[in-house]
């Protein structure tokens, strides 16, 4: 009975890991395919997430830490800030501006 | 004797123009060297008209598809080539995947008497729980040393390509990083509030437990920039800029990066001329244990935080 229970739980790591891995496949494709800037720097993020779930599955949290911290973390401020200085962001009440003053 | 050269050739000489550099009464390279703002370009309508007209009628030359045959047999060897050049990648990336030893599979050749021999006596020798850091703070120090200063570097080569000095640039840019930016957000700030403490202390406690368990000073040092960054968010820049600014950064960065290079000299020359350290290694599992690291850890996380805090306000608004 209780050798049955062990190998269930592996058996449900290694499907729960092939999803993570197919839900990292499908974020590199997304983030390549969006149109917007910021949606692939947010799909970006999540599969620097999904990342480091898939290293503590592969006992190596040190690398989940530092994945978590500077690839989910700083690496997209970064980027938002970048996006931001080219003006890649903008609300809609700016963009509403704009038009205003293209129209007049 | 020397003869006294008179002030207007003095003045022209190599070594007063030094003399002058040095003391910063005169920069030599001012205006010669550094890229000014761009002035917006003026130009008048009919110009601009003339201009534009020129334009189109170029582009639709050169897009004439029916007439040019050059862009038509370009555009069909690129999409064959394209294409080609993605299959020829996937199959070669997939070939050399499939090339790759069994992953975890102990005959494979990254098993070998190096990893044995950090996995048996790492503990011993390093005194330090986690594997990991004993191998990268104690074994190949050099390298996490060389790390170390390849992000201060980076930090620096950021502050010279994006610091703004003048005041009036400065003011600029102070209005343009406002721009889209609410002030004072509530909701920001009180999450600002609840969060920032446990992150602060949940990077301090990663830096300091870095020989005990998962952690040390990189990923450590990364939750704290990534605290001071929320802060900045929420508090804006005049809070942050009580306890931190670059002059804080540069002191502390070099602090640290001497503090590692001094701890890890000594401990280079006693383990080659085999005299015994006087940094005892203590029991592991204790905090103060396992030598010099956890020195090592503070020294790399300050370095790290500083720098993730520094990227983050150069690329903001090239000064603070």
């Amino acid at each position: 009975m209780n050798r049955r229970r062990t190998i269930n739980k592996e058996e449900a790591v290694t499907v729960f890991t092939c999803i993570l891995l197919g839900f990292l496949v499908v974020c590199a494709i997304a983030a390549s395919l969006s149109r917007k800037l910021l949606n692939t720097v947010l799909i970006f993020m999540s599969y620097s997430l999904i990342m480091s779930i898939i290293w503590v599955l592969l006992e190596s949290p040190d690398l989940a830490v530092t994945e978590a911290a500077v690839g989910a973390g700083v690496t997209t401020v970064l980027f938002f800030v970048t996006l931001k200085k080219i003006n890649a962001i903008m609300k809609k009440e700016s963009l509403e501006e704009t038009d205003e003053q293209e129209g007049a | 004797m020397s003869r006294k050269v008179p002030e207007e050739e003095y003045q022209k000489t190599v070594s007063c123009r030094l003399k002058r550099w040095l003391e910063g009464a005169e920069d030599p390279f001012a205006e010669g060297m550094e890229m000014g703002r761009q002035e917006p370009v003026t130009e008048s309508p009919e110009a601009k008209e003339r201009r534009e007209e020129d334009e189109k009628q170029l582009r639709q030359r050169v897009y004439d598809l029916e007439n040019n045959v050059e862009i038509r047999i370009f555009r069909r060897f690129y999409r064959v080539f394209s294409v080609g050049f993605c299959i020829f990648l996937v199959v070669m990336l997939l070939a050399a995947v499939s090339d790759l030893p069994v992953f975890g599979h102990p005959e494979n050749p990254v098993n070998n008497q190096v990893a044995e021999r950090y996995i048996e006596n790492g503990l011993q020798e390093t005194g330090a729980v986690n594997i990991v850091t004993g191998m990268i703070l104690d074994y190949r120090a050099f390298d996490t040393l060389g790390e170390s200063h390849v992000l201060f570097a980076a930090a620096c080569t950021v502050l010279i390509l994006l610091r703004t000095d003048k005041k009036k640039e400065q003011a600029e840019d102070e209005d343009n990083d406002r721009r889209y930016e609410p002030k004072n957000d509530v909701i920001l700030q009180t999450v600002a509030r609840v969060l920032v403490p446990p992150i602060f202390i949940f990077g301090i406690y990663i830096i300091l437990a870095g020989h005990l368990g998962p952690g040390g000073g990189f990923s450590g040092g990364a939750v704290i920039g990534a605290g001071l960054i929320l802060y900045l968010n929420a508090f804006g820049f005049a809070r942050t800029e009580k306890f931190f600014t670059a002059k804080t950064f540069r002191r502390v960065s070099f602090c640290a990066l001497a503090c590692y290079s001094l701890a890890k000299s000594y401990s280079f020359y006693t383990g080659a001329n085999h005299i015994e350290s006087i940094v005892p290694l203590g029991t592991p599992g204790a905090i103060l244990s396992s030598g010099l690291i956890l020195l090592l850890n503070i020294c790399v996380g300050v370095v790290v935080a500083g720098t993730m805090y520094t990227f983050y306000a150069m690329f903001r608004k090239g000064n603070y």
